[in-house]
């Protein structure tokens, strides 16, 4: 569904993301993890087309998107949920969730709603409460929400367990679950590698803006030497 | 005391015009965190275009009105392009679209003076039948009424556009995060050009009842209210549409009232920013302002 070869971020002459390529099936959960600004965010980020490419090919559904401006990836059928605290605080949760389907017809949106007002019974009970005003786990419910209201075929995640307890993030990855047993397609940037490589069936490990391991989930977690040296778990 | 009542009423109707201009120059402020000091400029050219559209195509008011309203908005569009959009990929983007908007005002000023002259002018004599009102001692005209029945009905509707309406959403999107908003697939740099034509046709259109109210335009007929307008926005708190509506209005008011108390109309700029001085020490984000403070 997703391949990218060679990619290159650079903020002026700060290069964050080098020679990056990865692959994303059709109905899987891939995930890229690693330490703290080891540009995954970036990689996300270039993929929506909200970060400077300097090089390389993204191919969606067999497009190559990577001169498309950032709403027409978002018509093409990318979206991403930022980290939680991204979500518009000043605006109430229902047009957090209306925007979402900015690109998509106005009945359709409605609809949408209503779905994910079954997910997060919580988003019906608080619809016209300012975003800002909801907790940290609700944060991430709604701007997971409101990725989805674009239907994308692709969905990018950025950390949905920043910041949360155990109790939510235990929460929000079961949903995540749920979500690719619906066929939904994900591709989730995490520092929190064990529960990332729990659910995903195939991840990147991302240090210093480069790919340093790659491979499926299950081996990742069995070989100790990998634990140790980028996963930080042993 | 019903001269009182009389000035309040008076402080009520220029303070509308006030708030319709502050309105324009708080929309692009709360969605690009730039204050456009062009925003005057338009005011001016929309007066005088409206004028002239009256005086010379011989259209009725209300058809030159909407016409200029409309140019009022084309112009912002041409405002943001030469002016902001080719600054807004720099790090200093703020400060230079400051400036590069004072180079527009000028030009647009500079416009204004070479095609409509440096004389003030004034609409034709019976361009609309004006009729007066009196309640016990209290005087108006029916334009006037017309002019405060325009400039709410424009602020109401602004009102509800920003609250209802999709684009109306989007606009508040970007004002809090441009970044956030691109990811949900809101084309931003669309959206800001729709801010801009909104904002400067609303300014054109406080130009517009601004000449109608005082029956006198020229090409520096911005000046005194380009301070007021930054006045009521600070008033009201930066970025705050019905702070801007509030303001203007309290500004109006306590103009009028310093010149019915004092008697010195002189006074009156001094007392309405002393007014401005206190509410900045007593309550720093305005009167309706989120308590943030902004630095502006």
């Amino acid at each position: 569904m997703l391949r990218v070869r060679d990619l290159q971020v650079a903020y002026g002459p700060v290069i964050a993301v080098k020679n990056v390529s990865l692959d994303v099936a059709s109905g899987a959960i891939v995930s890229l993890i690693g330490p703290n600004g080891a540009g995954k965010s970036s990689i996300l980020n270039a993929l929506s087309g909200v970060a400077p490419l300097k090089s390389g090919s993204i191919v969606f559904n067999g497009r190559d998107i990577s001169r498309m401006s950032a709403h027409q990836r978002v018509s093409a059928g990318i979206a991403q949920a930022p980290e939680g605290r991204r979500v518009l605080a000043g605006m109430s949760v229902r047009e957090n969730l209306e925007l979402g389907g900015y690109r998509r017809p106005a009945k359709e949106v409605r609809e949408n709603i209503g779905k994910m007002e079954e997910y997060f019974p919580v988003l019906r009970q608080k619809s016209k409460m300012a975003a800002g005003s909801l907790s940290g786990g609700e944060q991430q419910m709604l701007a997971i929400a409101r990725g989805l209201m674009a239907r994308p075929g692709l969905l990018l995640l950025d950390e949905p367990s920043l910041g949360l307890a155990p109790l939510v993030v235990r929460f929000i990855f079961e949903f995540l679950e749920r979500l690719r047993d619906e066929g939904q397609t994900i591709l989730l940037v995490e520092q929190n590698a064990r529960e990332a490589m729990e659910i995903s069936s195939y991840a990147y490990v991302i240090e210093s803006g480069r790919i340093v391991v790659e491979g499926a989930s299950r081996e990742l977690r069995r070989d100790a030497a990998i634990e140790r040296a980028y996963l930080g778990l042993a | 005391m019903s001269v009182f009542i009389q000035q309040l009423i008076n402080g009520f109707f220029i303070g509308s015009v006030y708030g319709l201009f502050a309105i324009g120059y708080t929309l692009v402020f709360g969605v690009l965190d730039i204050l456009n000091l062009a925003h005057a400029a338009i005011f001016t050219l929309g007066g005088l275009s409206a004028l002239w559209l009256t005086r010379t195509t011989g259209l009725p008011v209300w058809a030159s009105f909407c016409l200029a309203t409309l140019f009022s908005g084309l112009l912002g569009l041409v405002l943001y392009r030469v002016a902001f959009a080719p600054l807004r990929r720099r790090a200093d983007s703020n400060l230079s679209g400051l400036i590069s908007s004072i180079a527009m005002a000028i030009i647009f000023e500079a416009g204004a003076f070479e095609i409509f002259g440096a004389r003030t002018v004034r609409f034709p004599q019976g361009m609309f039948a004006v009729r007066v009102y009196h309640f016990d001692s209290l005087t108006f005209t029916s334009l006037q009424l017309e002019i405060v029945a325009i400039a709410l009905g424009l602020m109401v509707v602004l009102s509800l556009c920003l609250k209802h309406s999709r684009t109306g959403k989007a606009m508040r999107a970007v004002a809090e995060s441009e970044t956030t908003a691109r990811l949900l697939g809101i084309p931003v740099e669309r959206i800001i050009s729709e801010t801009f034509f909104v904002s400067s046709a609303l300014g054109g259109a406080a130009g517009i009842l601004f000449g109608l109210y005082f029956n006198a335009l020229g090409p520096d007929m911005g000046r005194s209210i380009e301070l007021k307008g930054l006045a009521v926005i600070i008033l009201g708190g930066m970025g705050s549409i019905p702070g801007a509506i509030l303001g203007g209005i309290a500004f109006g008011m306590s103009e009028v009232l310093t010149v019915a108390l004092t008697g010195m109309s002189s006074l009156r700029d001094a007392v309405a920013f002393s007014v401005l001085l206190l509410i900045l020490i007593l309550k720093p984000s305005g009167l309706l302002g989120r308590g943030r403070i902004r630095q502006a």
